[in-house]
């Protein structure tokens, strides 16, 4: 690992204008990803900021829902009774992650911030445009298994790794952030972004801008939702391809859903051409495989990955079966 | 002839290669001498327990050889660092606080949890195994929940209070995982067993959450010897005698 200044900051004005001042310095939470990423030199910052110590580790009801403290632990926040019962795809996605061990150090905001792990961005002896602009995407023609198969663009075909991203977009969560020109709030559909032609962006978060809590709004469809998470093992390994779901219904109706999938983009892809075929419709296994055929119409497979496509409608309309099933409040 | 025998034969060469060492003049005598006093201890323990599990001559080759790399590793970090290219390494205070015991310590910033327990304290029952946090080896509790230390800086546990396997037991009482460990033979070369006896440790505190099983909330300890049966039947019967 190369050397760097280390200092904790006593509060969040203090640990903006320390980022602020110095191009190359990074907040340090849970540090799971960032350790990890310095020790390959993937990452090299002069200054870690230790943000640990800071406020902002309070899970909380608001009149509009629910706001979790970004220094929240995965744990935490997994294992909270308002997240299992308000929010239970958010819980269900973060025990689906990691381990035991990084979900006690991981935060919510360090997890919004996760780097991808493709594995050529995590090896420099490859060029990656993401970790090197213009140097190249060797994925596209190497071994790319795990890589994208929606809104991936010629000069990056990577997959955002987090889950409870993925449960995020379908809860319509609310970042909020600090920075030095003051507070402002980024829906986290508008948060992570596609590659593009600056694949080395991940995020519409500024370097120096702090994430304070995520917002979840209270809904319907927010109680009845699930996770489900396909992988090359049963426990600890990043998803193939994973679906948040949920479902508000009514009389056997859908009044409101939310899809968003995980393991194929370049952010946690929400799908609202699924949820126009599902909203309105009957709740059954004909209207599931509608939606997961819509959810999947725009999909371009890399050379190894075309199996992701079946597996992805698969994943939907199995979600949705349990989901559609499960006991919410009394009712069916 | 019987370890003890063995034993105070290869004491006797590692006094003979400690005073070579010693006499050694110039660059990084310093550091040399400070290591052999604070490590004698230590390696005369782990060269014991090594005779008695029955590994002489192989323990004794490799007591040797990491000696020869951390005197090698020395000198080069003494050369470069008299060097004016690389800047002179900064250090801060930290206070570690590991099995009731506090440890005074300057640490450079990049120093990780693992390393300074392991380094600085003189406890090397935590084991690094990936460095990656993969392999659960390192994990050790802070304020009661289990971690990688291999991914945890040192200065961002500062005065937190951490517990290692050294730290378990109750004197000479084993800990209860510690017994059913034993018992169930959780181990065939012991190398990932203090990490999966700390994470046990910290699974029994946290729970297991509804719908997982032991083996889910102990994915992330590996075990290459494939000792998992004994793990999960150690750990359940534990947990099953706290309900």
């Amino acid at each position: 690992m190369n050397s760097f200044t280390y200092k904790r900051a006593a509060n969040e004005a203090e640990a903006i204008r320390e980022v602020a001042d110095n191009r190359s310095a990074k907040f340090l939470a849970g540090g799971t990803n960032l350790i990890d990423l310095m020790k390959m030199n993937v990452q090299q910052p002069s200054e870690l900021v230790d943000i640990n110590r800071l406020a902002l580790k309070k899970i909380e009801s608001i009149p509009t829902g629910l706001r979790i403290g970004a220094l929240a632990t995965n744990s935490e926040v997994a294992n909270n009774k308002l997240v299992q019962e308000g929010f239970p795809v958010l819980s269900e996605a973060l025990l689906a992650g990691a381990s035991p061990q990084l979900r006690n150090m991981a935060t919510v905001g360090g997890n919004l911030l996760q780097r991808t792990r493709c594995y050529y961005f995590m090896d420099t002896a490859f060029p990656c445009n993401k970790r090197v602009p213009g140097s190249g995407c060797p994925a596209i023609p190497g071994f790319n298994r795990i890589h994208a198969i929606l809104g991936a663009s010629e000069h990056c075909i990577a997959t955002h790794p987090s889950d409870m991203c993925v449960a995020l977009a379908a809860l319509d969560a609310v970042i909020r952030v600090e920075g030095p020109k003051g507070a402002r709030s980024i829906a986290i559909t508008d948060f992570h972004r596609l590659p593009g032609d600056t694949p080395e962006i991940d995020t519409n978060l500024q370097p120096d801008e702090l994430i304070v809590s995520v917002d979840l709004p209270s809904s319907a469809f927010a109680k009845r939702s699930g996770y489900l998470k396909i992988r090359d093992r049963a426990q600890y390994a990043f998803a193939l391809v994973s679906v948040a779901a949920a479902l508000d219904i009514k009389n056997g109706r859908i009044e409101a859903a939310r899809i968003a999938l995980g393991g194929v983009a370049h952010k946690p892809w929400r799908s609202t051409e699924a949820e126009k075929v599902l909203t309105g419709a009957q709740s059954n296994a004909q209207t599931f495989k509608a939606a997961a055929e819509a959810a999947l119409r725009g999909a371009v497979p890399q050379n190894h990955n075309a199996f992701k496509v079946e597996l992805a409608k698969r994943a939907i309309v199995r979600i949705l079966n349990d989901v559609s099933g499960r006991r919410v409040g009394g009712a069916a | 002839m019987g370890w003890e025998t063995e034993y105070e034969g290869f004491l006797a060469m590692l006094d003979e290669a400690d005073s070579e060492l010693l006499a050694t003049e110039g660059a990084g005598s310093e550091e040399i001498k400070a290591f052999l006093s604070e490590d004698g201890e230590a390696r005369r323990r782990f060269l014991k327990q090594a005779l008695i599990a029955g590994g002489g001559v192989a323990a004794a080759n490799l007591l040797l050889s990491y000696r020869l790399n951390l005197f090698a590793q020395t000198v080069e970090s003494m050369a470069s660092r008299s060097s004016s290219t690389v800047e002179s390494a900064v250090t801060i205070p930290i206070t570690l606080r590991v099995n009731g015991k506090t440890h005074a310590l300057n640490l450079e910033p990049q120093v990780t949890l693992l390393d300074a327990i392991r380094e600085r304290t003189g406890l090397t029952g935590s084991k690094k195994g990936c460095d990656r946090g993969q392999c659960g080896a390192c994990t050790v509790l802070a304020d009661g929940h289990r971690i990688n230390s291999c991914l945890a800086l040192a200065a961002a546990y500062d005065g937190v209070e951490i517990t290692t396997i050294e730290g378990l037991a109750n004197g000479d009482q084993l800990h209860p995982l510690q017994e059913a460990f034993i018992k169930h033979d959780g181990f065939q070369c012991g190398y990932c067993t203090p990490g999966q006896i700390m994470s046990a440790a910290g699974l029994l505190k946290e729970g297991c959450p509804t719908g997982m099983g032991v083996r889910e909330c102990m994915s992330g300890n590996i075990c290459r010897c494939g000792a998992y049966n004994g793990i999960v039947a150690a750990i359940e019967e534990v947990r099953g005698r706290q309900a």
